[in-house]
């Protein structure tokens, strides 16, 4: 199942310079697994060494944050659209 | 008891209005706690007073001393009410795209008003703060985004007067920002009764976001760090700016003014209302619609505001 994938304007050089791109999989993990197989760059980034997000990256399912789901076991479908951004302050 | 002596005896109390007639859904309560009725127009008005006076008691502030703080426009506002009335001056780091009238009312407040580049928003506008701070160690730099008074506004304030009028409660919402309101409410509401959810609200990431060089010049406020935001926080959620025209349009056509952020926090509370069976949902409005008859958000074509709005700090 392919999932539209959003990538921040930051992150776009290390994908491919796409601002979206398709990814493989029924969770938000399997959709990183899959994109950081294609473009390993974006490993860092994204997923800290032990395996969670990084702190200053925030990723939406439609416009639910992941965080406060099922983090990356949170479940996916081809009709959902994840987006990728940094974190930054508002008030 | 309604006859005061200063106008910062006047902060908190604010009303918690019944809005059930918005509700999509006929077994959820809604409310709206309307912080637009605090003397400067709104909810920070309640971290101005008691971030300046724990400064007060800690020493860190004295009379006569300049206060420096960055603000979209609501904490200046605040700041600058409860400087005046306590012999302050003021100065604020004010992004350059905010709404016209929050500009004015801090100058009638006398405060002394510093632009930072639009495009890079609030964190813009906050490194704008650091660095004068530093380069004047004389003035005070109160730092909402780190400062416990901020969260302890809503833990010893906004929180209880929740909880004392609406015991039954069982989801909270309320705008991100700083995040001092979820936190402070956040957790006086699960201190009472830990089945409370508590949502956040926050919009879209606009144009600042794509400003950043790397992730590391990202941004989460040293408080929602300190307070544990991420374990508190159930569920945050983002609104974007249609959506939250569209919610200070549902709530005026009932006759509540209420500022464009509370759109935001309103459309949250809609769609906790659509995923719950049953409960009693209460929003918190920041603040009023007066900061933004000029935006023409309850009147012009909707198309044209939004996309205003897209360029506008509301927040």
């Amino acid at each position: 199942m392919a999932v539209q994938v959003r990538i921040p304007t930051i992150l776009r050089p290390d994908a491919g310079g796409q601002a979206i791109v398709e990814a493989k999989g029924n969770t938000v993990g399997e959709l990183f697994a899959d994109l950081v197989a294609r473009f390993p760059n974006l490993s860092s980034k994204v997923i800290t060494e032990d395996g969670q997000l990084h702190k200053f990256v925030n990723v939406y399912v439609n416009d639910d944050d992941v965080r406060y789901l099922d983090k990356l076991d949170t479940k996916v479908t081809d009709a959902d659209t994840v987006s990728i951004l940094p974190a930054v302050a508002g008030g | 008891m309604s006859r005061f002596a200063s106008t910062v005896d006047l902060i908190g109390n604010t009303p918690l209005l019944d809005v059930s007639q918005l509700s999509p859904n006929p077994n959820v309560s809604l409310l709206v706690k309307l912080e637009g009725y605090n003397p400067g127009g709104s909810v920070k008005d309640r971290i101005a007073r008691s971030m300046i006076l724990a400064a007060e008691v800690d020493g860190s502030l004295s009379p006569g001393q300049t206060i420096i703080e960055s603000s979209s426009g609501n904490t200046g506002i605040g700041l600058a009410l409860v400087s005046r009335a306590r012999g302050y001056k003021l100065k604020i780091v004010l992004p350059e795209n905010v709404s016209p009238e929050r500009r004015q009312l801090l100058e009638i407040y006398g405060a002394e008003i510093i632009s930072s580049p639009g495009g890079e928003g609030s964190n813009g506008a906050v490194k704008v703060a650091q660095k004068l701070a530093a380069d004047h160690p004389e003035w005070w730099y109160p730092y909402q985004y780190a400062n416990p008074a901020n969260v302890d506004a809503h833990y010893s304030g906004t929180g209880p007067e929740i909880w004392r009028d609406c015991p039954e409660i069982t989801h909270f919402v309320a705008g991100l920002g700083t995040s001092g309101t979820l936190l402070g409410v956040g957790r006086y509401l699960k201190e009472q009764n830990p089945d409370v959810k508590i949502w956040a609200v926050e919009p879209p990431a606009g144009e600042m976001v794509d400003g950043l060089k790397n992730l590391d010049e990202g941004y989460i406020p040293p408080i929602f760090i300190d307070f544990g935001g991420v374990d508190l926080l159930d569920r945050k959620r983002v609104v974007g700016p249609r959506e939250s025209i569209e919610g200070v349009r549902a709530l005026g056509d009932i006759g509540v003014l209420v500022g464009i952020s509370t759109g935001a926090a309103y459309a949250g509370a809609i769609k906790c209302a659509n995923e719950i069976e049953s409960g009693t949902v209460v929003f918190l409005s920041a603040d009023g619609a007066w900061k933004y008859l000029s935006t023409g958000a309850w009147t012009d074509d909707i198309d044209a505001v939004t996309e205003r709005a897209r360029t506008t700090l509301y927040f």
